[in-house]
């Protein structure tokens, strides 16, 4: 074979490569669209009013979820199934983004930390890597990680809206998860830098249950809350 | 605040602040916290089989580079070896040794994907077939394939596994380690490198039918890489400009031996063009 040839062939390669890039693209683009859509629902619980009526906001997400799934299930037709990891750069963002809304749901729900089980059925998706579309742990995590930051920036809004009960909830939540990602030995990665960050969401909580035990808040929800 | 409410913040606090050590030691597993603890005890155990697996592949693929470019530096003796043919046996029992690491690399991967620990051996990888491309060079004066390459990455379990049960045994029969194509892309883009300094040593020797051979050469691969462009990954574009770089010294070789080969004789020839090549040395660019 000539050397222009193999070139040639390798050129052949190379462009299909990016066609497959170039649709994985476009898909991730319309499930960027949706996490936001979901997020903006979502976002209104720091309302003051959004305490109120959590629960139909929780429906409305998880109605934006099928959508997800549909989007996700057009993505898994994009790139051979067994290549999951030489395009994972694509949708890793955009998967941590929708994990983190999937647990934020979830614990919005029911104050429990969602599975990574749970996460794939939501999701659509798989946990194990031999049956196809998966969720790939660390995105899980990051995805568990996002959501812990918002839960501090939720105890913040939950004690300007009067309700008391749920910094302290949170906290017990968020310290679980601390004690949890303790346990993790991380390498130096992105997932490490961000679970850096977890302590300062840690330390804030605190500081807002601490805010309400001096002022005689914090006791159990019959108190504060929504009268 | 009264001193009652007051004293019953500060229980409220305590249970709060004592959560934290009670999930801490979850071991015991009587706390109300372990689903969470025991999901991250198992995140724990994936993640350290993942990273381990990880850096055995890094210990792997540095080993493979290092025995690489002493096959290459190896090769490069060949110019001044009367019997290049001995040269070439011995790089090749080097290059076998390497392979035998590769089959290591493909025995980690059995089963997993091979782009998720992509970034761990791909150095390796790009120095093999840099020593291989190069070796096939000086023998057949061609470029090597990336099939030919691939080919010779298909490794057949030994018999050491008779112990394990028939079926399993049949499975494992055959191993092959692909190398991709951007691999091999980088990996010949690091050859043209090679093929300059072959190039500028074999004049120093005398040698002046190779300067000539090599130019072609290098020309016909510089093609090769203008023609994929900037269709090819960021790391290719990269060594587009090192390549350019290389071709244009061994071009300026050349020129020079077809003008002064004419004026200076032929044993002084060699004197002229290596202190011309001591010149173009220092910034070389080439790893």
């Amino acid at each position: 074979m000539s050397v222009t040839e193999m070139f040639s062939n390798i050129q052949g390669f190379l462009s299909a490569d990016q066609d497959v890039r170039e649709d994985i693209r476009k898909v991730v683009q319309v499930l960027e669209q949706t996490a936001r859509e979901i997020l903006t629902v979502l976002q209104s619980v720091h309302q003051p009013s959004g305490f109120k009526d959590i629960p139909s906001k929780c429906l409305r997400a998880r109605e934006l979820f099928c959508t997800v799934r549909n989007q996700i299930g057009d993505l898994k037709t994009k790139f051979p199934a067994d290549q999951y990891y030489r395009f994972h750069e694509h949708w890793r963002f955009v998967l941590q983004r929708v994990t983190f809304l999937a647990a934020f749901v979830v614990y919005l729900e029911s104050e429990t930390l969602v599975t990574r089980e749970e996460v794939a059925q939501i999701l659509g998706i798989e946990v194990d890597r031999e049956r196809g579309f998966h969720l790939d742990i660390e995105d899980y995590l990051a995805g568990v990680l996002i959501m812990a930051s918002e839960l501090s920036r939720l105890a913040v809004n939950s004690v300007t809206a009067g309700d008391y009960g749920r910094p302290l909830r949170i906290s017990t939540f968020i310290n679980e998860l601390d004690s949890g990602f303790r346990l993790l030995n991380l390498k130096n990665d992105p997932l490490r830098k961000r679970y850096d960050g977890l302590k300062y969401d840690v330390k804030k909580i605190e500081e807002v249950v601490y805010d309400l035990s001096i002022r005689g808040l914090a006791k159990e929800p019959e108190i504060g809350g929504d009268k | 605040m009264s001193k009652k409410e007051g004293e019953a913040c500060l229980r409220k606090r305590k249970q709060v602040s004592t959560q934290a050590p009670k999930s801490e030691d979850g071991d015991e597993g009587a706390s109300p916290s372990s689903a969470v603890l025991s999901a991250f005890k198992t995140f724990q155990i994936e993640l350290d089989t993942k990273h381990d697996k990880y850096e055995r592949l890094v210990k792997l693929s540095r080993d493979i580079t290092i025995e690489s470019k002493r096959t290459i530096f190896l090769l490069h003796r060949v110019t001044s070896v009367p019997d290049a043919e001995e040269v070439l046996a011995e790089a090749d029992l080097k290059l076998d040794g390497v392979r035998l690491k590769i089959r290591q690399i493909a025995e980690e991967l059995r089963g997993e994907d091979l782009y998720q620990f992509h970034k761990a051996f791909t150095p390796g990888i790009q120095e093999y077939v840099e020593a291989v491309s190069f070796q096939h060079f000086i023998r057949h004066r061609s470029l090597i394939s990336l099939e030919e390459i691939n080919a010779r990455l298909v490794f057949l379990k030994e018999d050491k596994a008779e112990t394990k049960d028939p079926s399993e045994q049949q499975r494992m029969k055959v191993l092959t380690f692909q190398v991709t194509p951007t691999d091999y892309l980088l990996g010949v883009a690091d050859l043209t490198g090679e093929l300059m300094r072959m190039c500028i040593s074999s004049v120093g020797n005398g040698d002046i039918d190779t300067p000539f051979q090599l130019s072609q050469f290098l020309r016909q691969i510089y093609d090769g890489f203008s023609y994929i462009g900037n269709t090819g990954p960021y790391e290719v574009s990269k060594k587009l400009h090192t390549l350019k770089q290389s071709l244009g010294k061994v071009e300026d070789a050349c020129y020079t031996l077809r003008v002064r080969g004419s004026e200076i004789p032929r044993h002084m020839l060699a004197d002229v063009f290596s202190s011309r090549a001591a010149l173009i040395d220092p910034d070389e660019g080439v790893a």
